[in-house]
């Protein structure tokens, strides 16, 4: 079947397998930051933006991104290295595998509540798992980003 | 110190942060690079009769089947350690005889996923199937033998007999344990039984293979252990190591499951016979049933007292689960009661036994703790049941017994404690977390109980007078440093931490080394990044490293001054002659050694330790307690820990931090189950239920620090003592909610729920 799907700006049409998940087509067109942890939707690794909300491209067909606006991190340089210099000086991205979708999740936090306490954050990003840090460094992170954020500094 | 003990970046940081392709299926070429997978047996022991594969063989794309005719038939290890192995002679890439479901039958080669998975699809195996050997109590001196065949081969003197199902066995000791035993007022004594927990890393197994321009093999592996790889592969595919090149790109997380070779064989055999590129990429469901996870043991303590709570006694008995293959069987074993009993300053006794057997399960491999974190939790949570049985406070049975600064360990080697803080982390665990307040526990006065329990820990620094580190460092024009190295940095920092210590070393700043490793043709030798090594043992050679090189720039600094070398200094940025105050930077240094210069501003250096500096740690647990559903919500968890110098604080605290966490999974969640059929349940993320975010409650990580006079700047080790503290203390703060002792993990709640059904 054929397909048009805009990756990071970028429109692409193509004939695919209609079995084709959206991990595959994604990181088939170089977007390496996609990964895959689990194959079960456990993991969060392979998170990235449909039409601005957060998914799992592991468990998303290419198919129902047909039309649809796709973001990965190779789309949002600029917000991840802003935001992840935050995690980078808590030593918290570690082996840096999960930080990909960890970043996604985070940045549609953000977008949705600008302002999140620790209840939220921890809430909206149970399903983003880390092996190496204990989560803590990450959450020390974001909070010091937030801070950072409200005091107007962008 | 201006680098050492600084909470600088990690050098990769932000290429990380921003998901830069720098893991093995994102930096290869994927162009014509054959898929590799394998055929795996669904019986737990079973001989391979035959395999039918004209029709899979005739699937569109396929390259290559294999099956156990095709495979060199002489038997090697795929534990990474140092040669001669400990670990028995016992694999081969396919056997006909398949020991555990999951173990490959045949290899797939194709050029597409699609393709292969049809394959694997329509081959026919036929199988006479035996009766497994699955439990492990009863598989010493079974009548099913695990490992029947003559050709089994032990290269160590552990005790392994393979007609006995004995990967090892053995027995140490220090006076006499049962006159001891008999003379105390009181012995507690039980049994603990821990779980093959997996490391779970995000980035599953994955390697790719090529031929280079030499024909030779080219293996680019997620791996701690390229040398270890290197060896491995020539014993299994019977080629010189010469034909082999193994190099690491980043890793993502290894905790010590790619201290073995796990993936590796099989795209290399595919390469070797092909010629062609290829990878393999295991899916999470194989790394949970055909990987390398940590030893299922069941430890037995008899722990000796005296009313006034004086510890006189420690006798350890362990019976390891290899599974179907041996790797890292017989030296887990021994940290079980090597790295558990000494935490005990005061005993006049101690005996420690142990078997390791065979059965038909996934083999078991190298997991952050080792056997440490099997052991600890059997010796601490029977002190903390010495504890309640005295009616003492555990902190102060502690305090009254506890290993200090300056002693002989009998059973740790004979080895004296230069540096030990495990005084000071216990009591400022205890003031961190409030424990005069809390212990043992508050009714909350709604069905839930709030419970504090504590633990110590150690492990050790390296394998003492075994493990090798090694560093290259070399100045370039413009006075710059290239390091190379050996050890692989998993995510751990090491690349970091090595460059903090060369930069202390070299009086600039971090970001003037460079970080390049590791690569079995350019990286000196190293044995790998495992055993809490790298900062000790490769810190060590850094250090020498680039003291050679400081004499080194110094030499050439006062060359170009036509100063003598003992008139000269060097500060870092330049060598100054002192009787001419004349100077020389680096940079007119590093292009000068490339004009006309016969002498390399370059230099190896290889570290080896004949001691292994234990770190020490104190961790103390407050849970909420559901006494209707058995639910234990971690509260509060704190950790102080004596690592030596901490030489980057963020990277110790986050390292405590991610194995606190890897602990209260092990404690809580992390289970493994098997059928009578020898069937594992737990085979996804969606089964083996790892921690998130929501179930770690707070970490609280400080540091109490020793210096330790063996090691680089005062370092000991940090990576793998923080794993063995939560599951011990998890335990006794469940006890002190519920009034039951759990002695078998996880301590889930429905096991709690059960227990207080009974009540």
């Amino acid at each position: 079947m054929k397909v048009t799907v805009t990756v990071n700006g970028r429109k692409i049409q193509e004939e695919i397998d209609a079995d084709l998940l959206l991990i595959d087509f994604l990181r088939n067109h170089g977007c390496m930051s996609v990964k895959r942890g689990c194959d079960t939707s456990n993991c969060g690794l392979c998170t990235v933006m449909l039409d601005g909300k957060p998914v799992l491209s592991c468990s998303v067909l290419t198919a129902r991104a047909d039309g649809h606006k796709v973001e990965t991190l190779e789309g949002l340089q600029a917000e991840a290295e802003e935001f992840g210099a935050f995690i980078a000086d808590q030593g918290a991205e570690q082996c840096g595998f999960c930080n990909p979708g960890f970043m996604m999740n985070a940045l549609a936090l953000f977008r949705e509540n600008p302002e999140p306490d620790v209840e939220e954050i921890k809430e909206y990003l149970a399903g983003n798992l880390c092996r190496c840090s204990g989560y803590e460094g990450q959450l020390r992170g974001i909070l010091n980003f937030l801070a950072w954020k409200k005091e107007g500094r962008p | 110190m201006r680098a050492v003990n600084q909470p600088v970046r990690k050098k990769d940081a932000m290429s990380l942060v921003t998901g830069k392709p720098v893991y093995m299926d994102d930096v290869i070429n994927h162009e014509n690079c054959l898929i590799v997978k394998v055929l795996r047996s669904p019986h737990a022991n079973a001989i391979v009769e035959s395999v039918q594969k004209a029709a899979a063989e005739k699937v569109p794309g396929i390259e290559a089947i294999y099956t156990w005719e095709d495979v060199p038939g002489q038997r090697f290890t795929m534990a990474g350690q140092t040669y001669p192995e400990p670990s028995p002679y016992d694999r081969l890439i396919l056997d006909r005889h398949v020991r555990y479901i999951g173990d490959p039958v045949a290899i797939v080669a194709g050029d597409s996923e699609k393709a292969v998975d049809k394959a694997l699809k329509i081959l026919k195996v036929n199988y006479q199937v035996l009766e497994p050997l699955l439990d492990f109590r009863a598989a010493k001196d079974n009548k099913i033998l695990v490992h029947p065949e003559d050709s089994w081969k032990s290269l160590c003197p552990v005790g392994a007999d393979n007609q006995r199902n004995l990967c090892a066995s053995g027995e140490s000791g220090d006076g006499d344990i049962e006159a001891v035993l008999a003379d105390c007022d009181i012995v507690v004594e039980n049994t603990y039984h821990t779980k093959a927990c997996q490391q779970a890393m995000m980035e599953t197994f994955r390697t790719y293979c090529s031929i280079d321009a030499y024909g030779r093999l080219n293996v680019l592996s997620s791996t701690q252990i390229v040398f270890h790889v290197r060896r491995i592969l020539s014993n299994a595919l019977g080629i010189p190591k010469s034909m082999i090149r193994v190099a690491k790109p980043r890793i993502g997380g290894g905790f010590g499951a790619k201290q073995s070779v796990v993936a590796e064989v099989f795209p290399a055999f595919v390469t070797w016979m092909t010629k062609k590129p290829s990878r393999m990429i295991y899916t999470r469901r194989e790394s949970q049933i055909a990987s390398s996870p940590r030893h299922e043991m069941e430890v037995s303590v008899r722990i000796g007292a005296m009313k006034d709570g004086r510890i006189r006694g420690i006798d350890v008995y362990t019976l390891s689960n290899t599974g179907a293959y041996g790797e890292h069987g017989p030296t887990t074993v021994g940290l079980s009661g090597h790295k558990s009993i000494p935490l005990y300053g005061t005993p006049e006794a101690h005996r420690f036994r142990y078997d390791v057997v065979y059965t038909n399960v996934m083999s078991a491999g190298a997991y952050r703790g080792y056997g440490a974190t099997q052991g600890i939790f059997a010796v601490e949570s029977a002190v903390n049941e010495l504890a309640a049985k005295l009616n003492m406070d555990p902190v102060v049975l502690r305090e009254k017994n506890m290993v200090r600064e300056g002693q002989i360990m009998p059973a740790y080697y004979g080895e004296k404690t230069n540096s030990c803080a495990l005084d000071r982390c216990v009591e400022r665990a205890k003031q961190m977390i409030g424990w005069d307040n809390k212990y043992p526990c508050r009714d909350m006065g709604n069905g839930k109980v709030r419970s504090v329990g504590m633990a110590m820990a150690m492990q050790g620094s390296g394998i003492s007078g075994v493990d090798v580190g090694s560093a290259t460092i070399k100045m370039n024009e413009e006075g710059y440093y290239t390091m190379i190295i050996g050890a692989a940095d998993m995510g751990t920092g090491c690349d970091t931490i090595l460059a903090q210590m060369a930069a202390e070393c070299l009086d600039c700043p971090v970001d003037a080394i460079t970080v390049f490793g590791a690569d079995t043709d350019a990286s000196p030798y190293d044995s790998g990044s495992y055993a809490s090594s790298t900062t000790y043992v490769t810190g060590k050679a850094v250090e020498k490293a680039c003291e050679k090189l400081r004499e080194k720039i110094l030499a050439k600094g006062a060359e170009l001054l036509n100063c003598g070398p003992g008139e000269a200094e060097f500060d870092g940025e330049r060598v100054f002659c002192a009787a001419t105050g004349d100077s020389v930077d680096l940079k007119t240094i590093g292009t000068s050694a490339m004009n006309g210069n016969r002498t390399a501003l370059e230099v190896t250096e290889t570290n080896s330790s004949p001691v292994s500096p234990p770190p020490f740690m104190c961790g103390m647990a407050e849970i909420e307690q559901d006494k209707e559903t058995g639910q234990v919500e971690l509260v509060d968890y704190v950790a102080v820990v004596d690592c030596g110098t901490v030489v980057n604080p963020n990277l110790a605290r986050v390292q405590t931090e991610g194995g606190i966490a890897q602990g209260i999974g092990m404690a809580l969640f992390e289970n493994i189950q098997y059928s009578d059929k020898g069937h594992l349940f737990e085979n996804t993320l969606m089964q083996y239920k790892i921690p998130t975010r929501l179930d770690v409650g707070k970490i609280r990580v400080e540091f109490e620090s020793s210096y330790e006079p063996t090691g680089p700047f005062g370092a000991k080790s940090i990576g793998e003592i923080v794993i063995n503290t939560p599951s011990p203390a998890i335990a006794q703060a469940v006890y002190n909610a519920t009034g039951h002792w759990f002695r078998e993990l996880p301590i889930t709640a429905e096991k709690i729920a059960m227990a207080l059904a009974d009540d």
